[in-house]
């Protein structure tokens, strides 16, 4: 069990509104992730519902409880900090055992409990180390141990792989959903990387400036993004967003373009441009193409490799079926 | 550069100040260990001798030797208990966010910059006094009969008057080490369902373990010479209740101008001061160690 609702909730720090208002309902087993870019209130928005911070009006409901007033204790949520926030002078056996002892737990299930937890996270031979002595990525599986011993109703994620290198990042990724798909509880993950948002997430929510944007599937949000912020947001290498001429044409004030929804032509098409940086992955290649009249340069992806350089003239077409349209307010048309 | 011509004279540069500070070491201790073999009595010049081991017979068979022994390590384990527990809990204080923070910190240093002399004289006539005393009013004020502090608990008065110096010490190093420790694993402590005791016993404390440690060291080793306090209010009084090792010594040197037996006890307590610190460095030693 681990549903959580949000209802109007507002957190203000000194006279400043950090959000002004949310309203979300997280369903039972789900993995949401809160992706946005940094300041944006995620992570206040997190330690919200974890209370380690007070609303300032609004309620945040568990499992159909009220848990507004309630201390961090009381919530059954376990959090994994960026930090990871591991006890240094604890073994690692010590560190996952801590909520367990605190709840007052028999020694022998303690032991039990523990050592089914490191199991999992591959820790068995690193039980009686301390922190200090581990690598990343595995004072990141601790700080994860620890976590998922209580058995709580929901795990809190704050940007849990960004202190990783990039390798390591993309395991991490993969171990954590299939530890989440495995254990069936619910997750809020934060992270302002849209690629895991991407990847982790059943449900994304979007959050700028303390508002939620859009909340939706990951594909959702890639096929129809609310707004302009969303459009710009999801998917990578970025929407091209063009305003003018070739946006007055369609009735937006803005028209967005995915770079795998461009057609690369040598010979013809809508818009003549001049090849900017070429950058050349062998699966893809993304051209970066100045095109008169439109200020950013355009980007394109054209699988496999294409044989332009730098100062080339080619020409553009967008996909008809997949334009993104928007208004002179920056929502969807 | 650090070639071998560099190294060289480095050392070269570096003789004179080594020298200074050796002599500077050395030739008070040969000094005191030469004299500690003497008869040397001041008021019999002309007379000294070599003796052997007499002074130390003479000072160790001193019934006040004991005594001053066991004042020593109450004054000092005293002092060290009331500062460490008062200087921690006044540390937890002070890193709670409260208005007039920045002058209330600066108040709490003032005691250590007060001379000792001075705050002896202070606590002797303002606050201890029997009669004119702010404690002799208070238990007026209660119609409770006046305690004469120096008179009555001579020991504990000196304990009290050093521990009021060296609680700010205490307190200003715990401070800075509270204010190192992660939020974080606070925030994770509480998630997990510790309570502020809790939290205190097996977060904080281990986080202050190497603060402590010096605190306790440098305590000890500043401690354990005592005088300015002892010699201001109680003269080491009454009889020996009161007296330390370094006030003995100072009433052999100055008072009975037996520098020979006052050598013998400066050896002594030389000795005491070394056992004491290889206790405490086998005891808590460890936290130092990264």
């Amino acid at each position: 069990m681990g549903s959580i609702t949000l209802e109007a909730v507002t957190k203000s720090f000194g006279g400043v509104k950090v959000i002004p208002g949310v309203d979300l309902e997280i369903n039972d087993g789900e993995f949401v992730v809160f992706v946005g870019p940094s300041g944006c209130g995620k992570s206040t928005l997190l330690r919200l519902i974890a209370g380690l911070e007070d609303v300032t009006s609004g309620r945040i409901l568990i499992d159909g409880q009220d848990a507004t007033g309630m201390p961090p204790a009381r919530r059954k949520l376990s959090m994994v900090f960026q930090s990871y926030a591991l006890y240094p002078h604890m073994s690692v056996y010590k560190n996952i055992a801590f909520p367990l002892k605190m709840a007052g737990m028999d020694p022998a299930k303690i032991k039990e409990k523990v050592e089914g937890a490191a199991g999992i996270l591959n820790l068995t031979d690193y039980l009686d180390r301390r922190p200090g002595q581990l690598s990343g990525g595995q004072r990141q599986r601790v700080a994860i141990g620890r976590a998922i011993v209580r058995e709580p109703s929901a795990f809190l994620f704050d940007e849990p792989l960004s202190n990783l290198d990039a390798a390591l990042r993309v395991n991490m990724r993969l171990e954590i959903s299939e530890l989440q798909k495995s254990l069936g509880t619910t997750s809020i993950y934060v992270t302002h990387d849209q690629i895991e948002a991407m990847t982790m997430a059943d449900k994304i929510v979007v959050l700028n400036a303390g508002r939620i944007e859009q909340v939706g599937s990951p594909l959702d949000l890639y096929h129809k993004p609310a707004n302009l912020f969303v459009a710009g947001f999801i998917g990578s290498p970025k929407m091209n967003l063009v305003e003018g001429e070739a946006a007055r044409s369609r009735g937006a004030t803005t028209m967005g373009i995915r770079p795998e929804h461009l057609t690369l032509s040598k010979t013809e098409g809508e818009w003549q441009g001049r090849v900017g940086v070429a950058e050349h992955l062998g699966s893809d290649t993304f051209l970066h193409v100045h095109v008169q009249g439109i200020e950013a340069p355009l980007t394109t992806r054209v699988p496999g490799n294409v044989e332009v350089s730098h100062g080339d003239t080619v020409f553009l077409t967008p996909d008809p079926a997949r334009t993104y349209l928007f208004g002179p307010d920056g929502q969807a048309l | 550069m650090a070639t071998l011509h560099t190294r060289s004279s480095a050392r070269l540069m570096l003789t004179p100040s080594v020298i200074l500070l050796l002599c500077w070491m050395i030739v008070p201790l040969a000094m005191t260990l030469y004299f500690s073999f003497l008869r040397y009595n001041l008021l019999m010049p002309g007379t000294e001798e070599w003796i052997g081991f007499l002074n130390y017979q003479f000072f160790v068979e001193d019934p006040a030797f004991w005594a001053s022994l066991i004042n020593t390590l109450l004054l000092v384990g005293g002092t060290l208990l009331i500062t460490v527990v008062g200087g921690t809990f006044l540390a937890i204080l002070l890193d709670q966010p409260f208005f007039g923070q920045g002058i209330v910190r600066l108040l709490v240093i003032a005691p250590f910059f007060v001379m000792p002399t001075v705050s002896a004289l202070v606590w002797k006539n303002m606050l201890m006094h029997p009669v004119n005393g702010l404690f002799a009013w208070v238990a007026r004020a209660f119609g409770a009969q006046p305690v004469d502090w120096l008179a009555e608990v001579p020991l504990l008065s000196v304990t009290i008057i050093v521990s009021w110096a060296w609680l700010p010490f205490a307190t200003l190093i715990i401070l800075t080490a509270l204010q190192s420790l992660d939020q974080d694993q606070k925030e994770a402590a509480e998630m997990d369902g510790a309570g502020i005791f809790s939290i205190f016993w097996h977060i904080t404390l281990p986080h202050l373990a190497r603060a402590l440690t010096v605190v306790v060291l440098i305590e000890t080793i500043f401690l354990l010479s005592v005088f300015a306090e002892i010699f201001v209010t109680t003269n080491g009084g009454p009889g020996t209740e009161s007296t330390n090792l370094t006030y003995l010594i100072y009433m052999q040197a100055l008072l009975f101008y037996d520098a020979g037996a006052a050598s013998a006890g400066g050896v002594i307590a030389i000795i005491l001061a070394n056992i004491v610190a290889i206790f405490l460095i086998r005891m808590i030693g460890k936290n130092l160690e990264a």
